[in-house]
Order: structure tokens, then sequence, then C-alpha cells
């Protein structure tokens, strides 16, 4: 299978270029000025559109084995290939929990059958996610996992996140954190301050989640281990990882679209722009860790662009719909990101300045795949062909009953965002097409 | 006379026409409840549930006493002993409710924001009386119409709520309430008691009681829930009624003929002296009856809307 995709605009390390680019045999063979298409299957004209290498997507949950009825892992990865991602790693909080290689050998398997963009798993830290007994990550590498995580729940006895740094290090294992601390947390269930109080809501203090980054960059630095921080939400989280790396520690660090988006005062309805259907206590903003203030996305998008923060990953979390429509103290916490996860960075960072398209696009390409040792990322000669087509200027309205995850859940619905994914290929076969924008010949 | 809104969620964005409309509705109500004829047609053949998932006394009576008085069918369900013990989830319980053709559910709940989902799944009105940390608006309408009966007004009253600020939801309606009305109201008690950013709100905070109460026209004390002793919220009784609490020598220093208020139940001694809670200046047991007068208005201005 040999596709052509001609005179598209392409992101490449060392900035856009006009170039057509040919897929063949999953790979990507050839980059240049009016390559010829003969032999080729499909030709593509991509003359006003973005070529960028398929986003990869370092913390998403898909949710199988076990909950099934949320997202499983052929829904979930159609919804990633919708969303422009064509590497996904899932996190282990399964059940069973991923923490044998039974369980990863089956995620992997399914993905196989029944999955449309490459799944990586990770394993638990700890068995069970209980953060007691250490998991066996030995056993657990050996089946494919890319890193370690208890995500969902912080490693809590310090001592014992101490003992999985220092055993997943030995494995050449990035381990995950989880950073929140549940008694600084509490009964709290959305960010504390302003609008905590006005609302009456129980509130979590971003200390619970700064404290913890701050214990596991200690930890990771008196191991020499690699911590990937998960899902950044504070100015002052993101101040602690700066710190780490100038003093040389192995720390990386993610934040996702609706940090960087979104705030605190959604959850009283209030974003400062139209949401058409957004209530105060609306379910679909609670998350963990909780949105924050105008003044935290102000950081973290500093924080992005200085090299602080290395990545965007989703933290896709989808539920079902009866897990959402409950009272705000009992929903489901998370966001179905996969989707909105483009849309939702481009109109936060690339339409007001903040970033180069280029710039963004490595944050959810490149950069993510050196911090897990991922092929793809780039586009190469040689390198799988895992590319996406992006129209950049295309205006749209979230509709989630568009999304093709099982999570509706999203409050971004009804909202205007800029930057489409119009196609995605993975090793060459294209596995989502909007085929009204993209101008198939 | 009616409310343009279909419920009663809190007092937050609730305009000062409007209260002044329940205020005014509520005078009325309280001649009918001060004669020997308490019974009116007002709410004839409309029903009226009172949804309790947490207990409650004076607030479900009220409500109940209420509905009877103006000849409406009221009825009670609790969480325990209903579907809800087996699991039936709020929406599910709102919505079989709603289709015993109810005209008014009004709900306590434990957990913030319950209300407004209930609110959106249902045709009939829905009243708040009481969710969470977050409001309690009849309440408050209640405090406003005794300190308007007992003071003239409420526009330009220097007001002082005392106490466990943070888990009350007596004290964040009656912030609401009040700043709309004009009045200027002051939190006190101890920082662990004390939300952030609270002053943000409109309001002045500060952590000592003698501050907040000096020049008051109203004093309020709020219930301590000696379990917070247990999370270490703060460490005694003894201690809290000593820094915190309303004594009469505190209340020297709010203004001459200034209110005691507290919505009760009180723990005597601790948040407020038995002297003050039964002295001249308390209108505790005022506040009881009034609260009829302002649920009988409330509820008869928010069934006109609907015809």
């Amino acid at each position: 299978m040999k596709t052509l995709i001609k005179n598209g605009t392409l992101v490449t390390p060392e900035g856009l270029r006009k170039d057509d680019i040919l897929l063949s045999e999953g790979k990507i063979e050839k980059i240049g000025k009016d390559i010829a298409d003969g032999g080729v299957e499909e030709v593509f004209d991509a003359s006003e559109l973005l070529v960028s290498p398929g986003l990869i997507d370092l913390h998403c949950h898909l949710r199988e084995p076990g909950y099934e009825y949320k997202e499983n892992i052929a829904s979930g990865t159609r919804a990633a290939a919708h969303g422009g991602f064509t590497s996904v790693c899932c996190m282990a909080n399964t059940k069973p929990v991923n923490d044998t290689a039974a369980v990863t050998e089956f995620i992997l398997s399914k993905a196989r059958r029944e999955g449309v963009v490459r799944v990586y798993p990770l394993g638990a830290a700890t068995k069970g996610l209980k953060g007691a007994e250490l998991s066996e990550m030995g056993e657990l590498k050996e089946a494919g996992v890319v890193a370690i995580s208890d995500d969902g729940k912080s490693v809590v006895n310090a001592g014992r996140m101490r003992l999985v740094l220092c055993y997943a290090k030995h494995f050449g294992l990035p381990v995950v954190n989880h950073p929140e601390d549940p008694d600084l947390v509490g009964d709290g269930v959305m960010n504390e301050g302003y609008w905590s109080t006005v609302l009456g809501m129980p509130g979590a203090t971003r200390v619970a989640e700064e404290s913890i980054i701050a214990r596991d960059c200690m930890l990771a630095e008196l191991e020499g281990a690699h911590l990937h921080v998960a899902h950044v939400s504070t100015a002052g989280g993101a101040e602690i990882v700066r710190q780490f790396k100038k003093r040389g520690a192995r720390i990386t660090a993610e934040t996702t679209p609706h940090y960087l988006y979104a705030s605190d005062a959604w959850v009283a309805g209030s974003s400062g722009e139209a949401a058409p259907d957004l209530d105060v206590y609306d379910t679909s903003t609670r998350v963990n860790p909780p949105l924050r203030t105008e003044a935290d996305s102000a950081a973290l998008i500093e924080a992005l662009k200085d090299g602080t923060i290395d990545c965007i990953a989703t933290d896709h979390a989808p539920h079902h719909l009866d897990d959402k429509n409950v009272e705000f103290a009992q929903a489901a916490s998370g966001i179905s990101g996969f989707e909105t996860a483009l849309g939702v960075s481009w109109t936060a960072l690339v339409l007001p300045g903040h970033m180069t398209p280029e710039q963004l696009l490595q944050k959810m390409t490149r950069d993510p795949a050196k911090i897990f040792s991922l092929p793809g990322g780039v586009l190469e000669v040689g390198q799988p062909a895992d590319v996406i087509l992006i129209d950049p200027r295309a205006e749209w309205v979230v509709d989630v009953a568009d999304f093709l995850s099982k999570g509706k859940n999203c409050p971004f619905r009804g909202r205007k965002l800029t930057g489409k994914v119009l196609a995605t290929w993975v090793g060459g076969n294209c596995v989502y097409k909007q085929k009204e924008n993209a101008q198939e010949r | 006379m009616a409310l343009s809104r279909k419920d009663l969620l809190g007092l937050r964005g609730v305009s000062a026409a409007e209260i002044a409309e329940i205020l005014n509705t509520a005078d009325l109500m309280k001649v009918i409840l001060s004669s020997n004829s308490k019974k009116t047609p007002h709410l004839q053949g409309r029903t009226i549930l009172t949804v309790f998932y947490e207990n409650s006394t004076r607030t479900r009576l009220s409500f109940e006493l209420a509905s009877k008085y103006m000849g409406a069918v009221a009825a009670n369900m609790s969480a325990s002993g209903s579907s809800v013990a087996k699991g039936e989830s709020l929406v599910d319980t709102a919505r079989t409710l709603d289709r015993m053709a109810s005209d008014v559910l009004i709900l306590r709940h434990p957990m913030t924001g319950a209300p407004n989902l209930m609110a959106k799944h249902v045709r009939a009105s829905v009243i708040n009386a009481g969710d969470g940390t977050n409001e309690h608006p009849t309440q408050a309408l209640l405090d406003m119409f005794t300190m308007k009966e007992k003071l003239g007004g409420i526009s330009g009253l220097n007001v002082a709520i005392v106490g466990d600020v943070s888990h009350s939801r007596v004290a964040r309606s009656n912030l609401w309430g009040l700043t709309t009305m004009g009045a200027k109201v002051t939190f006190a008690g101890p920082p662990t008691f004390l939300p952030p950013e609270l002053a943000a709100a409109g309001c002045r905070v500060t952590e000592c009681v003698d501050d907040a109460v000096r020049e008051a026209d109203v004093v309020m004390g709020l219930r301590i829930q000696l379990e917070r002793q247990e999370k270490g919220l703060f460490p005694s009784v003894r201690e809290y009624h000593k820094l915190f609490g309303l004594t009469p020598e505190r209340m020297a220093l709010a203004k001459k003929g200034a209110l005691v208020m507290h919505p009760g139940p009180m723990n005597r001694g601790v948040e407020i002296s038995s002297i003050l809670a039964d002295g001249d200046q308390s209108v505790i047991d005022e506040q009881v009856t009034n609260g009829v007068a302002v649920r009988m208005a409330l509820l008869f201005l928010l069934t006109r809307h609907n015809g």
C-alpha cells in the first residue's frame, strides 16, 4: 500500500516546509518535491493543510479489561485516531490491575486484534495499586510495558515510593507518579480557592499535589531514577519541576489540554466566554487533579514554552453517563480527552500566539516519544508511517455525539475550537479520515 | 405576584427585588400564622414533597406546616427506608417523585449542588433546604425577615456572623442575601473555620470575634459540629467558647439593642452562652416562627408561576 500526500506543509524538527511525502510498506519512504505518483494507490492534496507526525499520548485510560462499559480498546483507539493520536500509553488501573505479565499480554493482544493505533501499556508500580508490594516490573517489561505507574493513586508511603524508583531504574523503566496527598485532599472535590468558597464546595489544596511532586523529585534525585510527573496542574508544581531539572535530576513532566484551557471558574459555569450548556456544578468539570485557576494555566503555558513541562498528554478518562449524572462529590473524575486534545491545545496555545504550530506539535509528538523511548514522533525517511493531516484554520464546535469514544464526559462540548485533524495513518494504513474535508483524488 | 424563577436553589444571583418580594409576602403570611385560623386556600390542590437525605427537625417541619397551613397535600420522603437506601440515584428518585404530580420538591442533601442536579431533571419547582456546605436559602430569608421586622430594614446593617463559616450553608446564604440587600457582613471564627479567599466575595473577614461584634447591629452564632474537634479543626470546646463563643461580655461590644440570632439547634455553652440565647436581645425563638411565614410566602410565590 502506497499513499502520497502532496503539497502539504510538513512539520519537521527543523521547522515547517512545503513538500510531498510518500508512505509505503508502513514506513515513510520518501520526502521531497514533486514525488511521482506511479504505483501509488491513494493521493491526497494537502495544499492548505499541515502534515504532522501522529500524536503520541503518554497518559490515557482505555478501561479494558474490566470497565468496558466506559471504554474498550476498540472504541478507545478509534477515538484516539479521530483525535490524531497514532500511539497511546494506557494506565494500569484496569480490573484486574495491570500488575502481571498476563494482563499486559492481554492488552497487547486485544490491541493487535481490535485496536487501530499503537497501544503501549504501563504496568502498575505496586501490586493492585495498593502502594505496598512492588509489582513484578521485570516480567512486566518483558511483556511489553513502557513505564510503570500507580496512576489514579499516589504511592503514599515515601519509603515505598523510593523502592519503586530504585527497582524501576534497574529495568530502565520511567516511573510515572500520581502526585496527590490524600490527607491534604481530604473531602476536596475541586480546587481550593475563591470558587470553592463561593460554591460551598469542599476544596482540595494545590499543596496536596505540589508536596508529592517535591517529594518524588527528591526521591528520584536520590535514586538517580527517571521520574515522569503526571498531569501537572499548578504553577507551584511546574516551578518544583523546573528547580529539580536545573539541579540535573532525571525528571520529565506532562500537563493536559484541560489544565491549559479551563479553570475552576468552569465549575461555577463561569468560563468567561460562551459555553452553552455548562451548568454550575457540571460534573464534566470534575477531574483529578482539579481544574485550577487562570493564573495556573498561564504558568503552565510558560512552563511548556521554557521546556520545564516536556509534553502534553490527554489523561483521556472516559466515563459512562451514569458515573457523571450524579451529585458532584459522587461523580467519577475525568474528561474524555482524545478527540478534543489537539483543538483545545491549538485554541489555548497557538491561537493566542503562545506557541507556533510546530512548537505545539513537538510537545505532542517528538517530545513524548523521547520520554518513553517510543518509535515515531518525527517525519523522517525510514520512520513509521504514522502521519496526520491537520487543518489549522478549521473552526469547529465540539459535539460529543461525534465522539468515537464511549465516554461523552467533556466540559468543552458546545465550545468553538480551532485546529482539526482530518486524517490519520498508522503504519501507512488510514485509520481515520474526515471525507468531506480531506481532498481525496 | 410571582417569582420569575422555577426553583430556589440558593440566594447567589437572586435579585434584591425578588428577595424583597418574598419578604413582603412573608409579612402577609405572618398575619395568617398569628391568627387563630391558620388554614388558607393558597396552595389548594398543590402537592409538596419534602425530600430529606439528612436528618432535620425544624426545617422539615417548618416546610410541612407551611404547606399544610396553605391547604397543600404535603408528604415527606427520607432517604433511610426508601429506595435511596437500595442504591437508587438522586436523578431516578427525583424523576419518580416528579411523576407523582408533585408541584414542589424540597430537598435537603449532604452534597453541595444536589438541588441543582435535581432541578435539571424535574418539572416541579425545587427548593434547596440545605445542600452540603453550600446554601440554605430559606434560613437566610427568615433571618433577613427577622432583621427587617425587628430593625425596620436590612440596608446599612452591620451583621457579624461568628463560628464555623467553612462548613456553614447558613453563612453563605446570608452572605449573598444580606449583601444583595445592602447590609455589611463580617465573618469571624478560628482560622480553621474560615474558607480561603472569602473576603473577595464582598465581605469582611476576621479571626477576632471582638472585632466582628463591635458596632454590629446583628450578631449571629453558627452551630459548631462537635465532630470537627475529632478532625482537629479546634482543640477543645472549652477553649472554643472562651476565644470564639458569643457571651454577654462580647455582646456588650455590639450596638445597643443589637439582635442575637442563631439558626439552631444550639450548643449552649459552646458557640453561645445560655444567658445570651435566652436574653432580651435574642430573637432565636422568633426566627423559628418566621421560618414558617417565609416558607409559606416562598411556596406561594413559586407555585404561582406555573398557573
